[in-house]
């Protein structure tokens, strides 16, 4: 039961991540593509803490806390630039 | 024994709902029309999906290995508190770069502020005060115990 319910989500989050890159490649806008840079992100720790549960191992949950605090990071970072024309003032 | 195919059943179902969150959201910012629009998937949708994922995680590595799980709370409490912070910055950089909206989108466009934009400084208090203690303390006499 685990093992179907593992491969139905890997399929989903695939397709989630098929759709985000679609929608980096033809947004019109640069707040598009980086709201789509953004929800990438976070499809990835979904994938990262699905391998871990596949793989029956822990050590990959510091790698997806160090993804949400560096994509935080970077989308306020973009944020800044695009909304005040400088990072830090 | 029961125990076990419990907590089983509700790791595949948080997981299968996770998954389903995650995919409604992506589908909601390819498909819909606008940006404004289009900022509401991701922003719920997929934060409500990784949460359902990473509590999936952290029963599942509870019950396998008899021991608590900490970190997945931590990247939980992480990405849901910084989701509303992002959507909150990407909303504002929207309206500043005028982006078009469909006639559907309600509401119309306010106008940021000066400081907002970068047009001018951000106004600050020229000295921090304490939040309480208003009277300067130079002028109260330090008083001696008779």
């Amino acid at each position: 039961m685990l093992v179907i319910a593992l491969m139905i989500s890997l399929g989903l989050i695939v397709a989630a991540m098929a759709m985000n890159v679609l929608r980096l490649a033809k947004g019109p806008d640069v707040p598009d593509r980086l709201l789509a840079l953004d929800t990438l992100y976070v499809n990835s720790i979904a994938l990262i803490v699905l391998l871990g549960l596949w793989l029956n191992t822990k050590t990959y949950f510091e790698a997806a806390i160090l993804i949400a605090m560096l994509g935080f990071v970077g989308t306020m970072a973009i944020c800044r630039y695009l909304l005040r024309g400088d990072i830090i003032e | 024994m029961t125990f076990t195919l419990l907590a089983e059943g509700v790791v595949a179902f948080l997981l299968v709902a996770g998954g389903m969150f995650a995919f409604t959201g992506s589908l909601g910012m390819l498909q819909f029309k606008d940006f404004f629009m289009r900022l509401h998937g991701p922003t719920k949708g997929t934060t409500l999906g990784i949460g359902c994922m990473l509590m999936a995680s952290m029963l599942y590595f509870t019950v396998t290995q008899r021991e608590f799980h900490v970190q997945e709370l931590l990247i939980t409490f992480f990405l849901f508190l910084t989701a509303p912070v992002t959507g909150h910055m990407l909303a504002k950089t929207g309206l500043h770069m005028h982006l078009r909206f469909i006639t559907g989108t309600r509401g119309s466009l306010p106008e940021l502020r000066d400081e907002d934009v970068g047009q001018s400084r951000v106004a600050r208090p020229a000295k921090a005060r304490h939040p309480w203690r208003t009277r300067r303390r130079s002028r109260q006499k330090p008083r001696l115990p008779r």
